[in-house]
């Protein structure tokens, strides 16, 4: 008996260190899982923005890939879609006015970006195309067909431009860090004025330039407190809030001839 | 101390916006203006969204001339007749100027359309204000004592018909002028965010031939009402009517306008007229470079579907 039990102690310490050993053809595919520790996000009336930290693991990644560093990783938090008109101001009569216009279908209201290296660096612009990843690769929909290329390149790239601006657009490179050969933490920014709703987090995992799998988990971002219960009310009960402004302007004006009055 | 403004969704200063109220509220005590006309402005210059400075602005225009009127209430120099013929034809013209409001939003010209109204009118009845009252200061410096309108002076608009008498103002002259102004300064409020006192007052004086003493409390009679229904209407149409904004400038504007208005009797009509004439004058210059001056962004994002 004795011996038996050597035995399987030693097949038991050689099937442990098989796979790293072996070098096997074709191991256990590479994958990605990232969690979010809540599915939803409040932020106060006072937020001026904040990171928003995202945990991964690589699922039966390679050691040898890993310890070379040819693992990329790229995590996007993605806001929800929406129309938005882009005008462009024009002179006329030396005056400026919003003249042309064009409307886009289905623009994420805020795309923020955290990567592992900067972006050229991990793969070849037409994968990034591939997969409409990275806000310049993001495919904007116009809602008009009908105009000119020219006209709809010009207006997509001052929309993307106009969006970096506002911090809504944004590009943590560096964003995402290996804590091990598996587990990674990826940063990514939430600007000041993040739009309520739910946002998708993607991330996608690169091996040495070549996309291999990608992952995604839904977060609900929320307002809350007593700034946010104004504006709700403003939005659903709109009558009933004009009446109250109304209200509180006419008492304002008489407490105010009460108190400061100087006749 | 910075707060949130739930509606304009941007971060402010609570003093900045308490003394502007303050400000504000002493000229238009001392001028015995609204002043609405200045608060619009001054909250588009502090990155306030031009929509919700006009709602905004005619949310705060209620509670200044709510208690200007009061003190005129009981003073007995206010025509309730008049005000309500004019408040008949403010209701008109106010419903006509949310719906022109809600469609130059939506063609993205609302911004380019309050400037312009504003330029125009301020730079108007700032340059026309500067003109009487400096020939009014030369007149009195040389001794000659000021002219004054004769009442009983008619003109074209008291020979059209159906004519209606108002007893406080000692005044018998058709409704129709009196509707159409009530109307333009509905108007006016609806869009520029104005109670519209700075037309009014003059328009009562030289068109209508009512007596000065009548005049701004019956003026802040229908700018309470005009303002109420354009607050009231903003908000459900176009939810624009920030009452964190609104009451910190009623708060600080209140109290300026009691002092302010301490302040005017000290001073000399022609020399009130004047100072404001120029501090209208320089709101209009301000608004006007605003106009031609490059923009530092030319492209703009606006939620579409938005009116």
């Amino acid at each position: 008996m004795r011996g038996w039990r050597i035995f399987s102690a030693a097949a038991l310490l050689f099937a442990l260190a098989l796979p790293a050993a072996a070098q096997a053809p074709n191991p256990l595919p590479e994958g990605i899982q990232i969690g979010l520790s809540t599915d939803a996000v409040s932020i106060t009336a006072g937020f001026s923005g904040a990171d928003l930290t995202i945990f991964g693991s690589l699922e039966n990644p390679d050691p040898l890939v890993a310890r070379q560093g040819r693992y990329d990783v790229i995590v996007v938090l993605e806001g929800p879609p929406r129309p938005v008109v882009v005008r462009r101001k024009d002179r006329v009569l030396g005056v400026w006015v919003n003249l042309e216009s064009e409307t886009f279908e289905n623009v994420p209201v805020s795309y923020s970006v955290a990567t592992t290296r900067p972006l050229q660096d991990i793969t070849e612009p037409n994968s990034y195309k591939q997969l409409s990843l990275g806000a310049s690769n993001l495919y904007m929909q116009p809602a008009d067909a009908t105009d000119g290329p020219a006209t709809i390149e010009e207006f997509t790239t001052a929309l993307r431009e106009r969006k970096a601006a506002t911090g809504l657009y944004s590009e943590n490179v560096g964003g995402v860090q290996f804590l091990s050969q598996n587990l990674f933490r990826a940063t990514v920014r939430l600007a000041p004025n993040v739009p309520v709703g739910t946002h998708k987090a993607r991330a996608f995992l690169f091996k040495s330039g070549l996309f291999l799998k990608e992952s995604s988990a839904q977060l609900e971002i929320r307002k809350s407190g007593f700034e946010q219960s104004i504006f709700r009310v403003a939005h659903d009960y709109s009558f009933l809030y004009g009446v109250f402004a109304v209200s509180l302007a006419m008492i304002t004006g008489w407490l105010g001839r009460l108190i400061f009055r100087k006749d | 101390m910075g707060i949130y403004l739930p509606i304009a969704e941007i971060s402010v200063n609570v003093f900045v916006l308490l003394a502007m109220g303050a400000a504000v509220g002493f000229l238009s005590g001392m001028f015995g203006v609204g002043g609405g006309f200045l608060i619009t402005p001054l909250l588009i210059f502090y990155n306030i969204p031009p929509a919700i400075a006009v709602a905004t602005g005619a949310n705060q225009v209620i509670a200044s001339s709510f208690s200007g009127a009061l003190s005129h209430m009981k003073r007995g120099t206010l025509d309730f007749k008049l005000g309500g013929v004019l408040l008949a034809g403010g209701v008109v013209g106010s419903t006509g100027g949310i719906f022109v409001f809600a469609f130059l939003r939506r063609l993205g010209q609302l911004d380019l359309f309050i400037s312009l109204l504003y330029v125009v009118l301020l730079g108007t009845v700032g340059g026309l204000m500067l003109v009487e009252s400096v020939n009014a200061l030369r007149a009195t410096r040389s001794g000659a004592a000021p002219v004054l309108k004769k009442s009983g002076q008619h003109n074209w608009i008291h020979r059209l018909p159906l004519k209606m008498r108002f007893r406080a103002s000692k005044l018998f002259v058709s409704v129709i002028p009196v509707l159409g102004l009530g109307a333009g300064i509905g108007f006016l409020s609806s869009i520029m965010g104005v109670g519209g006192g700075f037309i009014m007052v003059p328009a009562l004086i030289y068109l209508l031939k009512v007596p000065t003493n009548v005049v701004i409390g019956t003026s802040l009679f229908q700018i309470i009402f005009t303002s109420a229904y354009t607050t009231l209407v903003h908000a459900t149409t176009n939810q624009t009517v920030d009452v964190m904004l609104a009451f910190l400038l009623m708060a600080g504007g209140v109290a300026g306008a009691q002092y302010g208005a301490k302040a005017g009797q000290k001073l000399r009509g022609e020399q009130l007229r004047a100072l404001l004439a120029l501090l209208v004058l320089a709101v209009a210059i301000r608004l006007a470079i605003g106009l031609f001056v490059t923009p530092p962004n030319l492209y703009s994002l606006t939620a579409a579907g938005l009116n």
